[in-house]
């Protein structure tokens, strides 16, 4: 057993309203820069749909995460190495910008300058990409709340007699999405140049910016499209599960910001040396309980005794036995992973919606919050589970409709409490629970708060100068310090790659508080008007420009 | 960890390994302290400031503001909201998208930098100023030259803007408003800004400077149709609403018209969890709304019947819980607390007038306005706590709900029987019905009378044994109002369904005692016939014991505001430190005439009533006969300067109010409106801050365009023919345009109404200035700090009104000097104004019926002293009447002569003797002192006031923080939790959530209505007319008969007609974010209208295709988002997307796209012009008729792919 410390998220879909504002208070505090407009570390999908970029799902289009072999062996989707090598120049399993999509912004400043003309001004939408009026088609979040045709959502493929699209069976429900920080990250195996990394000490997945040579197989190898380019400057760049705040204690900007309160962070203690094989067990959806097998007891006593000699602090462990995830994944087992069939051991898991519209119910005259009723309604959702089975489970209903009946069950017996009534305790034993243990999970789904939402320990400084000796093999070894070893399979001409270029606030305050455009130009502030140096990067062949991307 | 070398080396290098090993499976590396200084580096800041956003939204969430170097770098929420206890969620952390992107405004391309003036107008300012050498001179000469004035108003809207000093543009803004004061008068100035609560000290800053002129200052809750006025009919109060966290302790909850994630993100959060604890939550909505997937049933009612399903539900609760069985909770809570004991008289027939003491001869004080119920025994009772008992000496003590031993009847029943006609108006095409239902009657003091019960019951068609009439055979009977069956042929909702909610939200209330809420928000109060849809709500939660239940009743969550220190504000809003009367002015009629809206109305008052009372009149003549009699406020008043007026009485030796009677008698002087169209009477100079009336607001877009700005417009209506114009006001053949003189607007970013502006002032934004932010959704204040202090040449909005008012008050010292003034003040609310009508009764002197006595049968006329020049000095200091009058809310009087003391020393001193308010974070420690929600020495203070009046103990309700004054610094700190005060309805007494009226519930404190309870039965005159004594359904208008627009589901070659409704929109709050590049980034970039699947097939629209939507009010060019969640035959198009962000050319007339509100316009219900009578008595915000737009109906069709710009 090697014990190590993985810093994860689970987040409650059942309470999500769909506001989005993880996304934005995580792009004005992350990817508000020029060569990453489109990119949204956080986004939110409204389900069905086809996601961002769109139809990422669709693997066998984009080759993302890990397959087994016919020798039963994992290896990735997207070929070996002599594939990679073979692509290295031209990475076709990428999606293209309008995948993602083009992103724009307005001449505003017409609209104050504009001289007396016939019409009233108007700020029209010009490409970041190119500068050129454009007709806005195609977004991060194009369909939400079920805008535009839904029928292109990856999902359907397997199920689409169980779906209907009209207006009496519409369901919905949003799926906010950051990088999984998988245990098993396909991002990481593919990246030639040995730029992403997993940190010991918490699991987050990083981007090492002077180590990246911008060959994009990352983008290719994550199967939730969660690695981006920045056509700036040429790296990789991707959530870094706000690495700067955890280590200090506090939740990530979406947490944090998260107005449903529906997100939880805390640690899980996992086996290192139990990962490769729980995500080849041979069936996808195996993976599932294969992946909970991975998890460690962080109360085990012998597990205790093995985080210890791992160098793990005891805060850490406690901080693993508060977790709030840890409850939800393991002990509750209400959280589900996002795609398990994709093999990665993601680590952002969700509890699936309940979405409890009892229309069987209602037709039967029957109280639809008695605890039977609720029960038989699960099969009738508005939410068809086999839809959330095709997302967290590898279309397995079973477990699934285990959590929807926890949560239904939860339902039921705490309005027995709420209105002055005797308990039922044949509720809880009906879905293998105790009073107790869904008066504590009402205590951690509907209360929330703040303190047992998330349960962070800080990191320890005092260990980092350690840690950071094992890491490498020459601490001097990054781009421009004395070490410079070979980086790329060619050496360091092979790839080209700048220094990255911080955005630095004195360049933005020089700019923003100017009156006129002069100076650097970026998202934030160009007004759209003319095609100022340095804004537009040079025209790539695999990203056409302003073409229409409408479905 | 020698493992840990190995992974590395094993998986570093592109050529090591493809396949993956046990050990090589990832590459683990300590974190990031080197490679990853960027993001480190990216997250620094220097400082985090607390601040928040200031207007548009109910939130009131606090943010975080990140500084880093001297720039806004970003914002997150606050999380430090006071805990509401352990065993419920908490506060935080409220937020939502729009909020979290106002950064971006900070430096964007959008920003208002510098003070902008219209250029054709600033040239010939500056001409003419520098030949005639005054400013005053100058303006004059421009505004009163036919072709000058032409030449800048023609091209309002058209670019042309540019840059101007403050001195410059501040000198010219002076010049027009002393102009005007000196030629038309200071009412023909009008200021607009919302919604004060969220940036109370913004908003104040002015409203002082124009009440202290003698400017109007127009409503808005009113105007934005947010005000629901049945609560004025019902409740007697303006909106009083649960907190968010209330919606916790409900066990039942019913989300009517309220899409509480998309309009209450951060509230929305109880909602989910409340679920977990086993409330069942129930959505109504037409579409599939962002809130139905929380919902354990969903009803899809056709949109604007609502008030069917309720009025179904309603028959439901009163069938199955007060006939066939009696519930005592139900039984006691209507008796003690609602009016439907209380005894109506019958007349031919008909519901008559509430029975009252002066009925039984009893010669007592304010008979006329004690009303009578039948106690136990059958004998007439005068119980104590109807409006006779609030003022006047005998009903000291008196004012209140004890009803002792006194156990009144529900029902007459027991004498005779009698049969009522009561209207119907659910036919197709709108024509009135008539049903015949049997009540029991008794006869007391020689009339027939009965209950408002019994009324009830017939009026729901609720049968009971031995009683003649109509009545329905069962709920399936679909035939007869209003069962279930019968709704559903209206709604569409089953009827079965429709049963079985009204079942379980009652049997809930009556397990838990109340605990039954229903949130109801625009999808239902934004109707034409939003007061009968509400009264029908209220019905429910009333009937059920829910109001003033914590978890229970109605939770009216639209434009609803609380400014909770709401009497400090007010002093310093209203200038009532220094002058009283303010001038008010209800914004829909203001607009309804002076955009000549009028003038395209084709059809009689009348085509609404049940009776004959407003035959041959308009709607116009109603607000004229509504002004005359001092129902509602009407200004300009008169075709004079009032302030010529004062002066000409003065020469006449005649008291000023003496004097203008016997003008208007004469015929010699009359009302401004009228005569609207009259130069005299144009409105000539307005000024707007947090605000965009012409992006956001402004129903009948096109019309303001065309008539008050005069500039391009897309109005395709015809006015009215001859036979339908008004009969009392003038008709001029040819409709003025340009009216307005003056547009200023202080703004930070640009909208429709800076870009139509003559002046644009730059303004500070929420993350520049200090301020006080308050809501009804949560129960604490706190506070605006300036992040950085406001960039280029942008001022705070106190900064900015000071300074005007200090170049104002230079050029008045020459050219205006001191001046009387006259202001017409309607007869008011919570004052004995509101018993100058005994029996809602009309009276119009000018039609003969009684003298025109002013504050009895017209306005009171009041004299008020302006010294023009002093109009600075008085912004920058608290006056001297709030030393001899006190302040009052709601008719408590506090004195405040120890707070003035306090901030003597607190603020210091100005000049004139007066403590100072000269900056802004004076003004929050003025408003904090002066209100008892925050000084708790006030709070007990009129708790105490308020104990003599009702003979009830109220004043421990605040006790525990009598010694409690909430400091600026306490707000900045973190937000602090407000006190209970007789300022508001519920109790935070001992940490409880607020709930509206638990102060009534609990201490038996009445209700400020004629009966002193929740009102079922309304016996005013105008009421009546319209059928509506009791809560009834009424269809949407129907836009086809009214003005022959095409029938919902034609389609013809111009397209296919289908409902418009305009909701809240996701991605802004109001116009505010729309034009935000983050929001755009989220939502489909520009203008856009939802339809369904199946009319979009059927005009062949695919998503995202450009399409026109025309109708006679305008045109709209917008992108179409398609999609199965929108119910066939109505379109959204999300409200205030402005004209300013990707609207191309239409094809329909070549001009630039509308906006949202280029297709609607506005329609005035008569009963919301009733004044003088109980709660049916004006209030600012309060009472008055609403700006609804949800009846309209367009034609859409896909238009050419290829736009022009």
């Amino acid at each position: 057993m090697r014990v190590m410390a993985q810093m994860a998220m689970v987040m409650n879909l059942d309470k999500c309203i769909g506001c989005h504002t993880c996304s934005v208070t995580c792009k004005q505090a992350w990817t508000n820069r020029s060569g990453v407009e489109y990119v949204w570390f956080n986004n939110v999908e409204t389900r069905p749909g086809q996601g961002y970029p769109r139809r990422y799902e669709d693997q066998e289009t984009w080759r993302g995460g890990w397959a087994l072999n016919r020798r039963g062996r994992l290896k990735l989707k997207g070929g070996g190495r002599l594939r990679k090598l073979l692509t290295i120049f031209a990475n076709p399993k990428l999606p293209a910008i309008q995948d993602y999509y083009e992103p724009w912004t307005y001449d505003y400043e017409t609209l104050t300058n504009a001289p007396l003309q016939e019409h009233t001004p108007v700020a029209r939408p010009k490409s970041l990409l190119t500068g050129e009026d454009m007709k806005v088609s195609w977004s991060a979040n194009w369909d939400d709340d079920l805008g535009g045709p839904p029928d292109r959502d990856v999902l359907l493929a397997g199920i689409a007699d169980k779906v209907k699209f009209e207006f009496e069976r519409t369901f919905m429900f949003y799926l906010p999405r950051i990088c999984e920080h998988c245990l098993n990250p396909s991002c990481a195996a593919s990246c030639p140049s040995g730029a992403i990394y997993k940190r010991t000490e918490d699991g987050i997945v990083l981007v090492d910016q002077d180590r990246c040579r911008g060959w994009r197989m990352c983008v290719s190898g994550c199967p939730y499209k969660k690695v981006y380019f920045n056509h700036r400057t040429g790296k990789a760049e991707k959530c870094t599960f706000c690495f700067p705040r955890v280590e200090v204690g506090i939740p990530t900007v979406c947490s944090e910001t998260c107005v449903g309160r529906l997100r939880y962070i805390g640690l899980m203690l996992y086996d290192a040396d139990a990962v490769l094989e729980a995500a080849s067990v041979p069936s996808s959806q195996d993976l599932y309980e294969a992946q909970r097998g991975v998890f460690l007891d962080p109360s085990a006593p012998e597990v205790v005794t093995a985080a210890e000699r791992a160098g793990i602090p005891r805060d850490w462990i406690e901080a693993a036995q508060r977790s709030p995830v840890h409850a939800l994944i393991t002990k509750y087992r209400v959280a589900l992973p996002l795609h398990p069939e994709y093999r990665t051991m993601p680590m952002v898991w969700y509890i699936p919606p309940l979405s409890p519209v009892v229309d069987v119910v209602r037709d039967t005259g029957y109280d639809a919050e008695d605890r039977s009723n609720l029960f038989a309604a699960i099969e009738a959702l508005r939410i068809p589970v086999d839809y959330l089975a095709q997302l967290f489970t590898a279309g397995d209903p079973a477990p699934v409709d285990a959590v929807l009946r926890k949560l239904a069950a939860m339902r039921s017996y705490m309005r027995d409490l709420t209105m002055g009534r005797d308990p039922d305790d044949s509720i809880p034993a009906a879905v293998g629970m105790t009073g107790e243990q869904i008066h504590d999970m009402y205590r951690l789904l509907a209360l929330a708060k703040y303190d047992e939402r998330y349960v962070i320990p800080p990191a320890h400084a005092e260990q980092a100068h350690s840690l950071e000796e094992l890491a490498t093999s020459c601490s001097l070894d990054y781009e421009g310090g004395p070490g410079m070893g070979g980086s790329g399979p060619f050496g360091e001409s092979s790839g080209g790659p700048q220094p990255i270029a911080v955005e630095n606030f004195q360049m933005l305050r020089d700019r923003q508080t100017a009156d006129s455009l002069s100076g650097r130009v970026n998202l934030l502030n160009w007004d759209g008007r003319g095609k100022p140096e340095g804004l537009f990067p040079p025209r790539r062949s695999e990203e056409p420009p302003g073409s229409d991307g409408a479905s | 960890m020698p493992e840990l070398d190995d992974a590395l080396v094993g998986t570093r290098r592109f050529f090591t390994r493809g396949e993956v090993s046990a050990d090589h499976r990832a590459l683990f590396q300590i974190g990031g302290r080197q490679a990853d200084t960027f993001y480190r580096d990216r997250w620094s800041h220097d400082k985090v400031v607390r601040s928040t956003h200031g207007v548009n939204c109910t939130g009131s969430c606090s943010w975080k503001v990140y500084v880093k170097d001297g720039i806004i770098t970003w914002e997150a929420q606050q999380t430090d909201y006071p805990s509401v206890g352990p065993d419920r969620p908490e506060y935080e952390p409220r937020g939502c998208p729009r909020g979290a992107a106002f950064s971006w405004y900070t430096y964007s391309p959008t920003r208002v930098r510098y003070p902008y003036v219209r250029g054709v107008l600033l040239e010939m300012y500056r001409e003419a100023r520098q030949r005639l050498g005054d400013p005053v001179a100058a303006w004059a000469e421009i505004v009163g030259d036919p072709v000058k004035a032409r030449a800048y108003k023609s091209v309002r809207g058209k670019g042309g803007l540019v840059r101007a000093t403050w001195d410059e543009a501040t000198e010219m803004i002076a010049a027009a408003h002393v102009h005007t004061i000196k030629t038309y008068g200071p009412d023909r100035l009008a200021g607009f800004s919302p919604i004060p609560a969220m940036s109370m000290v913004s908003h104040a800053a002015g409203a002082r400077f124009y009440n202290l002129l003698g400017g109007a200052m127009l409503s808005f809750y009113d105007w934005y149709a947010d005000l629901p006025v049945a609560s004025p009919q019902v409740f007697g109060d303006q909106t009083d609403v649960p907190e968010s966290g209330d919606w916790w302790d409900a066990g039942y909850l019913v989300m009517w018209g309220s899409n509480l994630p998309v309009t209450r993100t951060p509230d929305a959060h109880w909602m989910a969890e409340a679920r977990y604890r086993g409330q069942k939550v129930v959505a109504v909505a037409p579409d599939y709304a962002d809130n139905v997937k929380f919902a354990d049933e969903w009803l899809a009612p056709a949109p604007g019947t609502d008030g069917a399903l309720a009025m179904a539900m309603g028959h439901v609760v009163l069938k199955e819980f007060f006939v066939e069985r009696h519930v005592a909770y139900f039984l006691d809570y209507v008796r003690r607390y609602t009016d439907l004991p209380f005894l109506v008289t019958l007349d031919d027939g008909r519901p008559g007038k509430m029975l009252t003491a002066a009925d039984l001869g009893q010669d007592v004080e304010n008979a006329a306005f004690k009303t009578v119920v039948l106690d136990a025994g059958g004998t007439p009772v005068v119980p104590n706590g109807s409006l006779g008992f609030r003022y006047g000496e005998t009903g000291e003590g008196r004012w209140n709900l004890d009803l002792g031993d006194l156990s009144p009847l529900l029902s007459a029943a027991g004498g005779d029987v009698a049969e009522v006609e009561l209207p119907r108006f659910d036919a197709p095409g709108g024509s009135v019905g008539t049903i015949r239902r049997g009540v029991p009657v008794r006869q007391v003091a020689g009339r027939t009378v009965t209950t408002v019960f019994d009324l009830l019951l017939a009026q729901y068609g609720v049968a009971r044994p031995g009683l003649p009439g109509e009545w329905p055979s069962g709920y399936d009977d679909a035939d007869s109002p209003y069962t279930p069956a019968w709704q559903e042929t209206v709604t569409g909702v089953p009827g079965p369904t429709a049963a079985r909610i009204a079942r379980e939200f009652a049997a809930n209330a009556e397990e838990s005692r109340g605990r039954s809420m229903i949130i109801m928000g625009a999808g239902a109060n934004h109707w034409f016939h939003s007061d009968t849809i509400y009264r029908s709500f209220l019905t429910l939660t009333t009937l059920t014991g829910c109001q003033g239940v914590n978890g229970g009743g109605w939770a009216h969550y639209v434009g609803q505001e609380k400014v909770r220190p709401i009497t400090g504000y007010s002093v310093l809003g209203t200038a009532s430190d220094w002058t009283r009367p303010g001038r008010q002015m209800i914004q829909t009629a203001y607009w309804y005439l002076h955009t000549d809206q009028y003038r395209y109305d084709p059809f009689s008052a009348a085509t609404l009533s049940v009776a004959d009372g407003f035959a041959g009149r308009s709607t116009a003549d109603l607000i004229a006969a509504s002004a005359r009699m001092g129902w509602m406020p009407s200004v300009p008043h008169f075709n004079r300067n009032p302030l010529d007026l004062a002066d000409e009485a003065a020469a006449a030796g005649e008291p000023v109010a003496d004097h203008v009677v016997r003008r208007l008698r004469d015929g010699d002087l009359r009302f401004a409106c009228e005569d609207p169209d009259a130069p005299e009477n144009f409105p000539r100079v307005l000024t707007i801050w947090r605000a965009n009336l012409l992006g956001s607001s402004a129903k009948g877009n096109e019309y303001f365009l065309r008539h008050l700005l005069g500039t391009d417009h897309g109005v395709r209506a015809k006015q009215a023919p001859p036979q339908a114009r008004p009969r009392d006001v003038t008709w001029h053949d040819e409709a003025p345009t340009g009216k307005l003189d003056l547009l200023l607007t202080l703004d930070f970013r640009m909208t429709s109404t800076t870009v139509y502006s003559d002046v644009v002032l730059p303004a500070a934004t929420w993350y520049e200035k200090h301020d006080l932010n308050t809501t009804d959704m949560h129960p604490f204040v706190h506070s605006f700090n300036p992040a950085i202090a406001p960039p280029w040449q942008t001022r705070t909005d106190w900064d900015a009104f000071m300074t005007i008012a200090r170049v104002f008050s230079a050029l008045a010292a020459e050219h205006l000097g001191t001046r009387t003034d006259v202001v017409a003040a309607p007869l008011l609310h919570d004052t004995p104004d509101e018993m100058a009508n005994p029996y809602g009764r009309v009276m119009d002197w000018k039609a003969g019926e009684c003298e025109p006595i002013p504050g009895r049968t017209m306005p009171k006329l009041v004299p008020v002293e302006r010294d023009y020049a002093a109009v600075a000095d008085k912004m920058a200091s608290l006056g001297p009447l709030l030393d001899s009058l006190g302040a009052t809310t709601k008719g408590v009087t506090f004195e405040v002569g120890r707070e003035l003391e306090y901030l003597r020393h607190k603020n210091g001193v100005a000049p004139n003797g007066r403590p100072s308010i000269a900056r802004d974070v004076d003004a929050c420690e003025a408003i904090l002192a002066l209100s008892g929600t925050t000084n708790g020495h006030l709070a007990t203070q009129g708790f105490r006031q308020l104990e003599r009046r009702t003979g009830v103990r109220l004043a421990d309700l605040a006790a525990e923080h009598e010694g409690k004054q909430i400091t600026f610094a306490d707000t900045q700190s973190r937000p602090t939790p407000v006190i209970t005060s007789p300022e508001w309805s519920g109790s935070e007494a001992g940490g409880r959530r607020y709930s509206p009226f638990v102060i009534n519930v609990e201490r038996l404190k009445p209700w400020h209505t004629l009966t002193g309870r929740q009102t079922f039965f309304l016996d005013h005159d105008w009421i009546a007319e319209l059928g509506e004594w009791l809560p009834t359904y009424r269809p949407p208008l129907d836009m086809h008969a009214l003005f022959g627009e095409p029938r919902v589901g034609e389609q013809g070659e111009l397209g296919i007609t289908v409902r418009y409704l305009t909701p809240h929109n996701k991605w802004s709050i109001h116009s505010e974010y729309q034009d935000n590049l983050f929001m755009l980034s989220l939502s489909r970039g520009g203008q856009s209208i939802w339809m369904s699947t199946e009319d979009a097939a059927k005009i062949g629209v695919r998503d995202n295709d450009w399409i026109e939507a025309v109708n006679r009010n305008g045109v709209v060019a917008a992108r179409a988002i398609v999609s199965h969640r929108m119910p066939e035959g109505t379109v959204y198009m999300h409200h205030a997307q402005d004209r300013l962000i990707d609207v191309p050319r239409t094809e329909t007339n070549g001009r630039r796209g509308g906006i949202h509100n280029s297709l609607t316009r506005l329609l005035i219900k008569p009963t919301h012009l009733i004044g003088g009578y109980a709660q049916l008595s004006f209030a600012f915000n309060y009472l008055g008729p609403t700006g609804n737009q949800r009846d309209e109906v367009t034609v859409i069709r896909r238009r050419s792919q290829e736009v022009e710009y």
